[in-house]
């Protein structure tokens, strides 16, 4: 446990030594705002003409679910920046082989590694709270799905690191991790998109496995433990293949 | 300490280490020595666990790497031969975080991190930035961080290859230290190396084991040197009718005395100094002449590819 948390310190370190975190972080943050911004304002637009017409705009529908929405699209561009160099960067230096002589388990590396990325993550998210703030102080009570629909980012969040990860344990170019966490990513985002054309058993597969339609009921504010578990286990899937990759390179050197 | 026994490893189908045996004494510093290719670092690898052998075993302070890797870890230094550090961290981060995944005890970390700091000559850049400094500092910084933990094994990979003359005696200097307090295995293929630091020395070639003793023993005797009170002619047929002078050289000749190397195969010297003295010579002076570790070298390098 201990050597995990001083992975993730050194993880969490390198970050910030570098500018990697902070252009990240930048630019999540401006592109986030942008929308929050521009949501917000469309809203009022709207809800002044409603005035007149027809009544009960929600804010959950016009500011809450499109912001939230948008966050995750930029999640999907910018997090592979984020895990792209965990293991390839280790990996090309050669670092990894003198890690891999101190006294630690792989286990404890994959999962300082994990945490330390998530902590860079949850940092980001935590720079956008001031969003729900300002809805709250506007005078608009119902912000529940907000936090909801956090839930929802953060578990999306952590599933796209765990995969960014075991892809970034594959490779030592961090071009290549980035493309390929990319690829992947937006593959299990869009793949809910076949079901359209392809009947069931196979259309209910891939709902299943698709990323976004586990987050759309977090953005209505329902937690849906049903939800919750396919991420943790997408997660879980994730950090076991990086273990065994971290394993098999071992044996072959 | 370190108990090498019958180790072989395979890439693919090339045979890269064969059955390679060795061992080394508590205290001791091995000069593990071979052309680029040997499978120095093949070996130096699965020593310190990072890879597995296809056959052999490997125990260090009498635990098989195999079977407990942690135990045996926590008795290791290791500098890799590329020497590779977080250049994004600085010195004194990098060197805690080491002591912090080696396990040094969270009240002794910051002393031992200091310690090492001054040992390895790293005070006036340990706040900067690692991939700020020169190969210099980097390879100071790679030997601080095997030694944090206080581990009894060093296993160092080519400790000074790329650095300049003066960084090479720092760390030779360095090594030198701690001689007597570490067991250290050190890998070079730059004979002097072997000669100023180490007290034993293993030839590996081609992945095998070609030699291993005290470097006084692989410095081997090949001939000596007289200077004699004789005529020339006379001298040099006497030298070459006793068994085991393999060739005879006169150097020079000033006042009657005659200087001259006699190739030998075997140890005749006291055969040569007998047959002078028969014939009534004066004997001024009669010196070993010493193989160099480069020609010990070479010749079972080649001896063995002559095979
Ligand atoms: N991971 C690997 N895969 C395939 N061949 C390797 C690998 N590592 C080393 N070799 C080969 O094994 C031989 C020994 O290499 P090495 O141990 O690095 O030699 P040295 O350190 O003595 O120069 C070389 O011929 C090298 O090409
Ligand atoms: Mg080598």
């Amino acid at each position: 446990m201990k050597n995990i948390y001083f992975l993730a310190k050194k993880e969490l370190k390198i970050y910030f030594y570098s500018p990697i975190a902070y252009s990240v972080a930048f630019m999540f943050l401006l592109i986030a705002g942008y929308f929050f911004y521009s949501d917000v304002l469309y809203f009022s637009l709207i809800s002044l003409q409603a005035r007149s017409g027809f009544m009960g705009l929600d804010i959950t529908d016009w500011v809450i679910r499109p912001l939230l929405g948008n966050m995750s699209v930029v999640l999907l561009l910018i997090l592979p920046l984020l895990t792209m160099r965990l293991f390839a960067e280790e990996r090309r230096q050669g670092s990894l082989e003198l890690l891999l002589t101190y006294p630690l388990r792989d286990i404890e590396l994959v999962l300082g590694k994990f945490f330390g990325c998530l902590a860079v993550y949850v940092l980001m998210l935590a720079f956008t709270l001031p969003y729900p703030i300002i809805l709250y102080l506007l005078g608009r009570t119902d912000i529940s799905p907000f936090f909801t629909g956090y839930l929802g980012i953060f578990l999306m969040g952590s599933a796209f690191i765990a995969l960014g990860l075991f892809i970034s344990s594959l490779t030592e170019s961090q071009i290549v991790a980035a493309v390929i966490t990319f690829g992947l990513s937006l593959l299990f985002w869009i793949i809910n998109w076949a079901t359209h054309f392809v009947g069931p058993p196979l259309s209910k597969i891939l709902e299943a496995i698709s990323i976004i339609t586990h987050f759309e009921d977090f953005m209505k504010g329902i937690i849906d433990t049903a939800h919750i578990i396919f991420y943790l286990s997408f997660i879980s899937l994730s950090l076991f293949l990086t273990l065994r990759v971290l394993e098999s390179r071992r044996i072959r050197g | 300490m370190i108990e090498v026994s019958h180790i072989s490893k395979r890439f693919g189908h090339r045979l890269v280490l064969e059955n390679v045996s060795f061992y080394v004494e508590k205290g001791e510093i091995l000069g593990f020595l071979g052309p680029n290719g040997a499978g120095k670092t093949t070996t130096m690898r699965i020593l310190t666990g990072f890879l597995p052998p296809n056959s052999g075993t490997v125990r260090i302070g009498g635990y098989d790497i195999q079977k407990e890797p942690l135990k045996v870890k926590r008795l290791l230094g290791y500098l890799p031969e590329h020497n590779p550090l977080y250049t994004e961290m600085t010195v004194r981060d990098y060197l805690f975080f080491v002591a912090e995944t080696k396990g040094v005890e969270r009240s002794k970390r910051k002393t031992q991190v200091n310690e090492t700091i001054e040992r390895c000559g790293l005070r006036e850049v340990a706040s900067r930035l690692i991939g700020h400094l020169s190969k210099g500092y980097r390879q100071r910084i790679g030997m601080a961080q095997a030694l944090i933990g206080d581990p009894e094994v060093l296993i160092l990979d080519e400790p000074t290859i790329g650095l300049d003359p003066k960084q090479i005696l720092e760390i030779r200097q360095l090594i030198k230290e701690l001689a007597g307090k570490k067991t250290i295995i050190l890998s070079t293929h730059i004979l002097p190396e072997v000669s100023m630091t180490c007290t034993r020395a293993l030839i590996i070639n081609k992945g095998r084991v070609v030699a291993e003793d005290a470097l006084d023993n692989l410095t081997y005797t090949r001939g000596v040197s007289i200077s004699v009170r004789a005529n020339p002619q006379t001298l040099l047929s006497t030298l070459n009718s006793i068994d085991g002078v393999k060739s005879v050289a006169i150097e020079d000749e000033k006042e009657g005395i005659v200087r001259a190397s006699i190739e030998t195969g075997q140890e005749v010297r006291a055969k040569i100094a007998y047959n002078i003295i028969q014939n009534g010579w004066e004997l001024f002076e009669m010196t070993p002449l010493r193989a160099s570790l480069e020609e010990s070298f070479v010749r079972l390098v080649t001896e063995e590819e002559g095979q």
